[in-house]
């Protein structure tokens, strides 16, 4: 069984409305479409960066919440992160990855290890203070309140398929303007 | 070799630039000199990661927090860093710093001239991605530190301090 990404990406943004994201790939293009705001960290430019900006900003940032929505194969590259972001431990980082097993945006293709990686055992193993797997959309929506109120770093790995299809647009995610709106809207937030 | 360069200096000049953040990987020229003080201070956090392009997204995200931060790594990391300073260093012209130990490097050699590949090729890739940088080789090299760190949180730009050596090493 899995759930429609876009799916669980609507409930993640019911209970995550307002705070800081860090979003890969289709996640992001999905995540544009369902939660625009300028608070969405589009710019992680490499592929498998996504883990490591979203621990840069936790670090930096310790009252703020920071959501990554990494992707498999995003994840596979930069599989070192894991343990960087156990080893130290951020209270404020909840490390979410959308496993639909395939480089989507790269003629969907599949990763290695799409049927045996798992995820939140090398999570766990790597200094995470819980990690979970949902393939159901009702139990994700049950848990995600729980999840998002225990303290960090937690990770989810969200076996999902693509659902609703959204733009895949390169030049927001690269754009100064997002960029600059992102750096605006973190420095009005910390003043709050 | 008078006015040889030492950990201390360099550290001193970090402190003046407000580094909070030290992200690395050691490297055995600047393993002893600067790292293991570095892991003592209590001036800088020490972030430990496991490969160097992570560190150069890290820095990226302090950036954004302006947060000061210094990527601290062997060449050998730069060069296997490319893509993710060439996004976050070129592209998006984040100020990233970066100090490089230029490990292997011959005795009184200048970068460009050494027989080691990796080593030789490190100015001419950072002149390719007009990238600044500057090669501390004496003490009095690190004096510059603070203004150039300063200037490239000013103007958003990434930076480089490559390191031959310390001492007589240099």
């Amino acid at each position: 069984m899995t759930m429609k990404r876009d799916q669980a990406l609507r409930v993640l943004s019911q209970h995550y409305p307002d705070g800081i994201v860090v979003p890969v790939y289709q996640s992001a293009f999905d995540w544009m479409g369902i939660r625009p705001h300028a608070l969405n960290y589009l710019c992680t430019g490499a592929m498998g960066q996504g883990s490591s900006h979203a621990l840069g900003l936790a670090l930096a940032c310790p009252t703020e919440s920071v959501v990554v929505l990494d992707g498999d194969g995003s994840l596979l590259m930069n599989l070192g992160s894991l343990v960087t972001i156990g080893n130290q431990s951020p209270r404020n980082l909840w490390h979410f990855v959308c496993q639909n097993g395939m480089y989507e945006v790269n003629g969907e293709f599949p990763v290695p290890g799409k049927n045996t990686v798992d995820f939140t055992s090398m999570a766990v193993a790597a200094g995470y203070k819980e990690a979970h797997t949902f393939s159901d959309l009702n139990d994700f929506s049950c848990a995600l309140p729980s999840i998002l109120a225990t303290p960090g770093p937690l990770f989810v790995a969200l076996q999902v398929e693509a659902g609703a299809p959204f733009p895949r647009n390169y030049q927001e995610i690269h754009s100064a303007q997002s960029r600059a709106a992102f750096k605006a809207a973190l420095a009005a937030r910390r003043r709050r | 070799m008078t006015d040889p360069l030492s950990g201390e200096q360099i550290l001193a000049g970090l402190a003046q630039a407000e580094i909070e953040f030290v992200v690395a990987l050691p490297d055995i020229v600047t393993c002893d000199e600067l790292l293991w003080p570095i892991e003592r201070s209590q001036s800088f956090r020490l972030v430990n990661v496991c490969k160097e392009d992570e560190g150069v997204s890290i820095c990226a995200g302090m950036s954004y927090a302006e947060k000061r931060a210094l990527l601290l790594m062997q060449h050998t990391g730069f060069l296997d860093s490319i893509n993710a300073i060439r996004v976050m260093g070129m592209d998006y012209q984040l100020p990233v710093v970066m100090m490089i130990g230029l490990q292997g490097i011959e005795k009184n050699c200048a970068p460009t001239d050494s027989k080691q590949n990796g080593v030789r090729i490190v100015e001419p890739i950072l002149d390719a991605m007009s990238i600044p940088y500057h090669v501390l080789i004496r003490g009095r090299d690190a004096v510059g530190i603070p203004e150039a760190i300063n200037e490239a949180y000013t103007a958003s730009h990434p930076l480089v301090f490559l390191i031959p050596g310390f001492g007589d090493d240099a």
